[in-house]
């Protein structure tokens, strides 16, 4: 399902990171636990190809994405994968319609305010948003935020889901429906799903298969250790 | 009287080509060096914003050498498609867009800064090129900022002087803009034609301003 061995030094000043990162995973639900700084965006950004790594390659339900020696690197674009950024990146220019159906209109021009869409009307109502189709992101509380950017990478039907940190910026009540809502939504589209996160919580709710990163790189996890640590509430 | 009508439309017409070249090209200079890195960034930096502090008879000065018989610019054009802009309004219209490009590239420059590039990157993700995403993302969050600044490159076109009357003189009717009718007909002591020209002058310019100031960042909200 998702293969990957890449390499990248960056500097800054005289600061160097090094990302060494390798994994496999059969799985359909794959989880990248770590600390911040550990380079879990980093990794996640590669897989999208907003990152171009200096060495090594990255498959994804036997698709190629990149391969250094290969002289492979699609462009993020050509990826056809749904990102969902940690503070969401919602266009704050465009109406929550207009995000929705960012992707499904190719070309110089936004979607207009009135066009309609079906499958862009069907995640606004399965996510409870058709009410304030009309309103900015500006507008919107935080979770209303983060069903317009799940429902924006849906609509395009993307091969893979990313999710970097997708219930950090949420309080903590807020973060259980989140939870409960993507869960459900996983369980109603198959979809393959890399989330990284360095709260133990989503490790134990969404991951089949666990690796942890530490200063760039990845070891395989037990799954077993962050279901134990569960119960505590918060 | 009627030379106080001629000159208005000969000033908008050559304002507004200049700000129109001076807008495509700010615009373009100003996305290139906010999303480049490249060196020699800040040298070309503060030579796109020399215009702006250089006395406009030594640009006017500069320009007549790189555009006359003799310039290197000039010498190929006149041999080539036997264009002289010396002494012609689309001279005029080079002499102000020099002037005002500065007015358009550093408030675009940072607008485009400004930009979360992120936004940038959601939209690539989503399949959109890098073209697209410009318009659609990129270009309508600077738009703000970069409208106020065109507006102010239009007040200083419609103002220019020095670089304007060194490149193409002040011939009545053909290059002779508001701003050196004005100088004319004080020189020539035409006191009532002076005065119309300086009443309508500062009323188009208060006119820009007053936009510009509506339009700038920061005094309506973006979101």
């Amino acid at each position: 399902m998702l293969d990957i061995a890449i390499q990248k030094t960056l500097r800054t000043g005289k600061r160097s990171f090094q990302l060494n990162v390798q994994l496999q995973s059969a799985s359909q639900h794959t989880v990248l636990f770590g600390q911040s700084g550990a380079g879990k965006s980093l990794t996640l950004k590669a897989i999208a190809g907003l990152m171009t790594p200096d060495s090594g390659h990255i498959r994804l339900g036997g698709r190629l994405l990149f391969s250094q020696p290969g002289g492979v690197n699609l462009a993020p674009q050509a990826r056809q994968l749904g990102y969902l950024f940690q503070d969401y990146a919602l266009f704050p220019h465009l109406t929550v319609r207009q995000n929705v159906a960012f992707g499904l209109v190719r070309g110089w021009l936004n979607p207009r305010t009135s066009a309609q869409h079906d499958e862009v009307e069907h995640w606004l109502r399965s996510f409870g948003l058709a009410a304030m189709a009309q309103q900015r992101p500006g507008e919107l509380s935080g979770g209303q935020r983060q069903r317009v950017a799940l429902a924006r990478a849906l609509v395009a039907k993307p091969r893979a889901l990313l999710l970097d940190e997708p219930f950090a910026a949420l309080d903590p009540a807020l973060r259980h429906d989140m939870r409960q809502t993507l869960l459900a939504l996983l369980a109603q589209v198959q979809i393959p799903l890399l989330l990284i996160t360095h709260d133990e919580q989503d490790v134990a709710l969404f991951g089949q298969q666990v690796f942890e990163l530490r200063d760039g790189q990845a070891h395989a996890a037990n799954l077993a250790t962050f279901t134990e640590a569960t119960p505590r509430h918060d | 009287m009627d030379t106080v009508w001629v000159a208005l439309a000969l000033s908008l017409k050559v304002a507004g080509l200049a700000t129109l070249l001076a807008a495509l090209l700010g615009v373009a200079t100003g996305f290139v060096l906010a999303r480049g890195r490249f060196p020699g960034r800040d040298v070309l930096d503060t030579l796109l914003t020399l215009p702006m502090v250089l006395p406009p008879t030594v640009l006017g000065y500069y320009l007549l050498v790189l555009l006359g018989r003799q310039g290197a610019l000039g010498g190929w054009l006149q041999a080539q498609w036997g264009i002289n802009l010396i002494f012609s309004w689309q001279g005029a219209v080079i002499a102000a867009a020099v002037v005002a490009f500065p007015l358009v590239f550093k408030p675009a420059r940072a607008a485009f800064e400004a930009v979360d590039g992120q936004l940038e990157q959601a939209a690539q993700v989503l399949g959109i090129s890098r073209l697209a995403v410009f318009f659609r993302i990129t270009l309508p969050l600077a738009w703000r900022g970069i409208l106020a600044g065109i507006l102010l490159a239009f007040a200083r076109a419609l103002g220019e002087f020095g670089a304007t009357l060194m490149v193409a003189g002040s011939i009545p009717g053909k290059t002779q803009t508001l701003s050196i009718a004005v100088y004319e007909a004080v020189q020539a002591g035409q006191d009532d034609v002076a005065n119309l020209l300086v009443a309508v002058i500062s009323a188009v310019c208060i006119t820009v301003l007053l936009a510009a100031g509506y339009l700038a960042p920061g005094r309506v909200a973006q979101r």
